[in-house]
């Protein structure tokens, strides 16, 4: 199987975040990561390739910054790399993150596209399904199991508060994978060796900006939530807050 | 064409998705201030009972979209028959709760508009004429207001729980049949039965008392922590997902939207950063407890108490002093 294997950099779990100047945004100077779902994509593209051959072949869409994701994904064992390379990336609405993708990636008749089911940032969870819908490709969502068949995948995919379901679908197709289809490995010694001689392919704005339109959704403001709740907040020593937690939960809960 | 609201409302296996409920709320709240008449639209087959329930709620119609090949779910079915509707109506906002299935075909649906989706909004503003739509940014550290750019119709879907079901409007509505589009090929997606995993051996349901961990809790073997604090207190261990996805405790004691729902009289959460999925699994317990070293944890938002501070040191001296607290 060919596999392209959409991710995407995402700003650390734990990193603190701040606002831009005009409140659009988030200020870039943090540090970055994987987006987690993409993690677990990629890692099943990699089982799938080691079962019955093939490729696997890592894209992006992003600033100079975000090759890094693409180096990690080569360590781990991805074949090759196209990095859709401009900061003008980060401001494409999901349609248009598809397209761009899209366009980059069509010649190539991938037998299989994964991305993660949404990223940790936007949260769209829009993405993959455009991809399929752009390309002209039969899709499925959530997925936490892949097994090849005869005619196509056997698929599981997951539905709400703890039901399954399992469908057919034909390939070439688009999935997006939840996070837990797996076990995410560690790139190895040689494999971040390997990778830096591994091929990576840029493509410009200039390439994929025809396939694009106007945004068709913006984001006005961006803003610290106002609370809604009040929260007892408690702050000190542990044993002093250990006493204050305690003496609420016996107190005003009256759980103990 | 007058601008209307259309809630595409959900069900599967002839079941009525209560979550449809809490987008009429919210298409009714947005129809207050733009002046926007709420419609609903059911697609499926042999559904005609439950669109009675819609009808029994303050809109202006309810549209029955049905065709054999609607029975059971699939995307290519759903985004050819919705398509074909939509085109028809015009309507200036297509309304739809944030579900699975939702998830799978309404970006399609949007694009094959010529459209665009805001997904999972937690609720609106009408700004000046202008209609917004509020979504969590970066697992809920941040809002966004985000509008629409172009013509309607504008398609956005809502988070589950951003409203609430239990107060849309009751009203009488008359229903209408409409036969759907169908398209010549058959869907690409064979979908087969829904299923639950084997029986679960423990209920947490029932449980008065749960301390949840998450990420934060960084090792399996920190977990001991947890165990000994609910011991203390009389209670379950459960987790948020990441730590069930690495195998550390079993999905069965996975609290959230795709785990357990719970309601305990306590929930004291051990680095737990509060995104939505796991908050529609447990915002109903009765007292919440938080504790996670970023005071901008969402977690925080419903929580009652709060404790900004490392888990290592607070969670022994507390399983210490509430030991000391049930001896004394
Ligand atoms: C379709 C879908 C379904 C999902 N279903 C579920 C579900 O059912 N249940 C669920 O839980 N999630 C679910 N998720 C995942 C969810 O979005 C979050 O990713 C997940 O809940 C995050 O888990 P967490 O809070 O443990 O981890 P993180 O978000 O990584 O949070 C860890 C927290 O620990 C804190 N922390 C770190 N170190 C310490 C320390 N020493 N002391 C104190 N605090 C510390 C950090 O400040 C942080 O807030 C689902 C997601 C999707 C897309």
């Amino acid at each position: 199987m060919k596999i392209l294997v959409c991710i995407k950099q995402v700003p650390q779990k734990d990193a603190p975040l701040k606002l831009n100047e005009s409140g659009t945004w988030i200020r870039e100077d943090v540090s970055y990561e994987v987006n987690e779902p993409d993690a677990y994509a990629l890692e099943e593209a990699l089982r799938q390739k080691e079962k019955h051959g093939g490729e696997v072949v890592v894209i992006t869409a992003g600033p100079v910054r975000a090759q890094q994701v693409l180096r990690e994904a080569l360590a781990k064992g991805a074949d090759r790399a196209i990095h859709l390379e401009d900061d003008k990336f980060v401001q494409l609405d999901s349609t248009n993150t598809a397209r761009a993708i899209a366009a980059a990636a069509a010649e190539e008749n991938f037998d299989l596209i994964v991305t993660g089911l949404q990223s940790d940032d936007f949260g769209a969870a829009q993405t993959g399904v455009l991809l399929a819908e752009i390309l002209g490709l039969p899709h499925a969502t959530i997925i936490i199991g892949i097994e090849k068949t005869d005619s196509g995948l056997r698929l599981k995919r997951e539905l709400e508060a703890g039901h399954y379901q399992f469908i057919d679908l034909p390939t070439p197709a688009v999935l997006t994978i939840q996070s837990g289809i797996n076990k995410l490995r560690y790139a190895s010694l040689i494999g971040i060796k390997q990778a830096k001689n591994k091929p990576l392919r840029k493509v410009a704005w200039a390439e994929v900006e025809p396939k694009l339109s106007k945004n068709l959704q913006q984001i006005e403001r961006l803003y610290v939530p106002v609370k809604q709740k009040k929260t007892e907040m408690i702050e000190g020593p542990a044993a002093e807050v250990a006493r204050k937690v305690t003496e609420y939960l016996k107190n005003t809960a009256r759980v103990i | 064409m007058a601008d209307t609201i259309l809630v595409v409302a959900e069900q599967r296996e002839g079941k009525l998705n209560r979550v449809s409920l809490e987008t009429i709320a919210g298409a009714q709240a947005i129809s207050k201030e733009t002046g926007w008449p709420v419609e609903v639209v059911l697609a499926g087959s042999d559904i005609g009972s439950l669109a009675q329930e819609l009808a029994a709620k303050a809109v202006a119609r309810v549209s029955v979209l049905e065709a054999p090949a609607l029975t059971t779910y699939t995307s290519d079915a759903y985004v050819f028959a919705l398509k074909q509707f939509i085109q028809e109506k015009q309507p200036k906002l297509v309304l739809f709760p944030h579900t699975y299935q939702v998830r799978d075909f309404a970006p399609r649906l949007a694009l094959a508009l010529d459209r665009s989706l805001i997904s999972d909004a937690v609720g609106y503003k009408y700004e000046n004429g202008r209609l917004l739509f509020t979504r969590q940014m970066f697992q809920g550290k941040f809002a966004a207001d985000v509008s629409f750019a172009g013509d309607g119709p504008w398609l956005a879907t809502f988070q589950i729980g951003a409203f609430r079901g239990d107060q849309a409007e009751a009203g009488s509505a008359p229903v209408e049949n409409v036969t759907a589009a169908v398209s010549e090929g058959s869907p690409r997606v064979t979908p087969h039965e829904v299923f639950q995993e084997a029986k679960q051996a423990v209920d947490l349901s029932q449980s008065e008392v749960i301390v949840a961990v998450g990420r934060g809790i960084k090792e399996q073997k920190n977990l001991a922590l947890a165990e000994e604090l609910a011991k203390a207190l009389g209670g379950e261990v459960a987790a948020s997902r990441p730590i069930c996805d690495n195998g550390w405790l079993p999905l069965e004691r996975q609290i959230g939207s795709s785990g357990q729902t719970v309601a305990p009289k306590l929930y004291v959460a051990l680095g737990i950063s509060g995104a939505i999925q796991h908050l529609v699994g447990m915002k109903g317990s009765r007292t919440i407890v938080a504790i996670n070293k970023d005071p901008e944890a969402p977690i925080f938002e419903i929580a009652d108490v709060g404790v900004v501070g490392n888990l290592f040191d607070v969670v022994p001296a507390l399983t210490e002093e509430i030991k000391k607290a049930k001896s004394a």
